[in-house]
């Protein structure tokens, strides 16, 4: 066990220096080596190899990627040059085309609108339903489990059906605003309404994911405290706003931050939905970069690209952002 | 020791699946052209955009029969038609595109600028038969990289019974005017005017282009007075309730699936729609799209290409070429225009199907009538101008601009390329 300890462990760096130094020497085969090998060498290795299976895998899936797409983005890809694999680097000019570019300014701001609104909603609906379960009355499980649905259903069923309902001519959410004498709304034909529609949507599909962790959290809050509180004579107000709400901060934190990375980059939502329309009033970063890239007869890679990158560095500006304040709580 | 050994082995064994990861990464990029250098046997890739067709289905077998006529194994595999071309193009980057590939004809104008298309004269297909017309969409500089295996396009279907309730006869529209005239007297008669699909992807294009064409303009100049005529006239019927707000998310599907539902008097859609016409379970007619001033608009021509790629093993080529002629043969064409509901791009195989069913008469003219989208030196530059010609449509049918102003947008922006 304390071997095994120790190899998890890693030997302290300086000792195993004399080593791998030797075993750099170029006229030592490699059996003779394993023979010489020493036992800290032999450990440094044993651990390099469980994590070899790791490393290979983020580089072959992540890094990759990441760096193909930088590449994209720094070059002139033509259709031609795509194929031919000879495209010229053009530094920054696909960023500088697509900050020029008049779709850039609304995407932008449809999507921190798209980001935060729901965010905001799926937040405070999720965690008042986790305060509601919690308080254990019959039924409680099953009622739960059915918030869970908007989870469950493939996206591409959940966002045609919010389509239907919302559809100007037939939807269903225009056949109930008819009976309470309100006139049709386009929903997804107004370039007012386009955007609360899709939010309206997604909104519901997060509610699910806030409930299922706050509610998790809420667990961890020992019951002792409600008790105490409640011998004190707290109310429920103050019980929520005293006890609850500083206890579930770092819950809170982590959801809100995932919900932002998971709001930032939904596409097919609102590609199903409106496409980014009518005209380019619900298109935010993520449409827009498939748009370039995807959705006209001659793609423009380089460009869909870097709205590609810029998306992935607002996610990373958050992300930091998220780290620093875990660590002011912390300390 | 043992301990020692069994570790190295592990490195060992993780570097070697690795190695061989790569290896399959590298080798799968010529598996298309591995394992045969002559021009008979071996297996065959074949591309084409119809999920819809299994390898039971009439279709699926001339494709198996024309790869054994050729004397090779020809694998057939279906891709969704938005998909193909991307497809297309990630597969010749990685040294892999299909042998022959069926893609839709203005597609064909991106991949001969990728430069993966071989000419239909180096190959030897003998093209002098095909409709000048419905082969220009795959004519570049004079010379044509593909056989089309057929055309389709737009007409104006009707519903008879709604026409006669309202008092209409469908033979007194001529023009935009008499049109409109038409679905005024539909909506005082308590039904709906006409659907079409103006949707912010290419189908919203093509159908808008009857009436852009029909109007007299020109895509190299959106925002000019006829430009903005056609689209005012679109803009015009969503204002006046003549055609539905949704008209913004349909699809030419949805858009017939309104129409289906009997409500509507006209429908902007396809010769492919004729199956489902007979399924409708009311009496339709098709008129010709009308132009501004009277006569037939152009219409934009559909339907889809055989095409060869290009191949590092030139000698594929032989039995390419046989598979090409054989899909593409009169005797062929028929049987392949008929499934499809296409109409064929030769007069002789036309005259037969008119023959067959006298009902495609109007759409054998209409086709007569079609340019293709890229044609007329357009060539690649009509995406970056469709794109922002349906970002026009939707700002202006939507209600956020003006015709004039949006199309003003769009010519910036196609202008930028």
């Amino acid at each position: 066990m304390a071997v095994s300890l120790r190899a998890r462990g890693g030997p302290p760096r300086p000792a195993a220096k004399p080593h791998s130094g030797a075993a750099r020497r170029p006229d030592r085969g490699a059996v003779q080596r394993g023979a010489r090998l020493s036992p800290a060498l032999r450990r440094r290795l044993t651990a390099l190899a469980y994590v070899l299976p790791l490393l290979v895998y983020l580089a072959a899936f992540y890094l990759y990627p990441l760096y193909r797409n930088l590449d994209l983005s720094l070059r002139d890809y033509t259709v031609r040059s795509f194929v031919a694999g000879d495209a010229p680097f053009s530094g920054w000019a696909n960023f500088r085309k697509v900050l020029d570019d008049p779709t850039f300014g609304p995407a932008m701001r449809h999507t921190m609108v798209f980001t935060f609104v729901s965010i905001a909603f799926q937040y405070v609906i999720g965690l008042a339903l986790a305060v509601f379960f919690n308080r254990h009355f019959r039924l409680a499980p099953t009622l739960r489990a059915l918030f869970l649905i908007p989870w469950l259903l493939p996206l591409i069923v959940s966002a045609s059906t919010w389509s239907w309902m919302f559809n100007s001519e037939s939807g269903v959410v225009n056949y109930f605003l008819h009976f309470l004498g309100v006139g049709p709304v386009g929903w997804l034909t107004s370039p007012d309404w386009a955007l609360t529609s899709v939010i309206v949507a997604n909104i519901w599909i997060g509610i699910p994911f806030n409930l299922v962790i706050l509610y998790s959290g809420l667990q961890n809050i020992p019951a002792e405290l409600y008790e105490a509180a409640a011998l004190d004579g707290a109310s429920a107000w103050q019980q929520f706003r005293r006890i609850t709400f500083p206890l579930l901060r770092p819950v809170s934190a982590i959801t809100l931050l995932l919900g932002l990375v998971y709001t930032l980059k939904v596409f097919d939502l609102i590609w199903i939905m409106t496409k980014g329309g009518p005209g380019d009033s619900s298109s935010t970063l993520a449409t827009w970069s498939y748009q370039l890239g995807f959705g006209t007869l001659l793609p423009k890679f380089g460009p869909g690209a870097a709205v590609g990158n810029i998306l992935i560095l607002i996610a990373l500006v958050f992300g930091l952002l998220y780290i620093r304040v875990q660590r002011r709580q912390e300390a | 020791m043992i301990s020692t050994r069994r570790t190295l082995l592990a490195a060992v064994a993780a570097v070697g699946t690795l190695a061989s990861l790569t290896a399959c990464g590298g080798s799968s990029g010529s598996s298309g052209s591995s394992g045969s250098s002559g021009s008979t046997g071996g297996t065959y890739t074949f591309w084409d955009p119809y999920p819809q067709f299994d390898a039971s289905s009439a279709w699926g077998r001339l494709v198996t029969s024309c790869g054994t006529k050729a004397g090779v194994k020809l694998k057939r595999t279906a891709y969704d038609t938005t998909d193909l071309g991307n497809k297309a193009l990630l597969a010749a980057q990685q040294g892999n595109a299909p042998d022959v590939m069926l893609v839709d004809n203005p597609v064909v104008s991106t991949l001969v600028e990728a430069g993966i298309l071989n000419k239909t004269s180096d190959l030897g297909l003998n093209t002098s038969s095909i409709q000048k017309n419905i082969i220009g969409a795959g004519t570049i500089d004079g010379a044509s990289y593909g056989v089309p295996i057929g055309a389709n396009t737009l007409a104006l279907y009707y519903n008879k019974k709604i026409l006669t309730a309202a008092g209409v006869d469908p033979a007194s529209v001529k023009d935009w005017n008499s049109l409109t005239a038409a679905l005024k007297k539909v909506k005082a008669a308590g039904k709906k005017g006409i659907t079409f699909s103006a949707i912010n992807t290419e189908e919203g294009s093509f159908q808008f282009l009857p009436w852009f064409w029909g109007a007299g303009g020109d895509l190299t100049k959106l925002d000019s007075d006829k430009g903005v005529a056609a689209l005012t006239l679109w803009k015009q019927w969503v204002d006046a309730g003549y055609a539905p707000k949704d008209v913004l998310q349909n699809t030419q599907t949805t858009s017939w699936q309104e129409f289906a539902t009997g409500d509507y008097a006209f429908s902007e859609n396809g010769t492919w729609q004729l199956g489902n016409a007979d399924k409708a379970g009311f009496d339709y007619g098709i008129i010709n799209i009308p132009a501004q001033n009277g006569g037939s608009a152009p219409v934009p021509t559909g339907g889809e290409f055989v095409t060869v790629p290009v191949q590092k093993d030139t000698g594929r080529y032989t039995a390419s070429k046989k598979i090409v002629t054989c899909l593409t043969s009169d005797a062929n064409l028929l049987p392949t225009d008929t499934t499809l509901m296409y109409v064929a791009p030769t007069a002789s195989v036309q005259a037969e199907q008119v023959k067959q069913n006298p009902k495609l008469k109007p759409w054998v003219d209409a086709v007569a009538a079609a340019r293709g989208r890229t044609s007329g030196g357009l060539g690649t530059k009509y995406p970056t101008i469709s794109q922002p010609m349906w970002t026009a449509v939707q700002a202006a049918l939507s209600g956020g601009k003006s015709p004039k102003d949006a199309l003003d947008a769009a010519q910036a922006a196609a202008g930028k390329g």
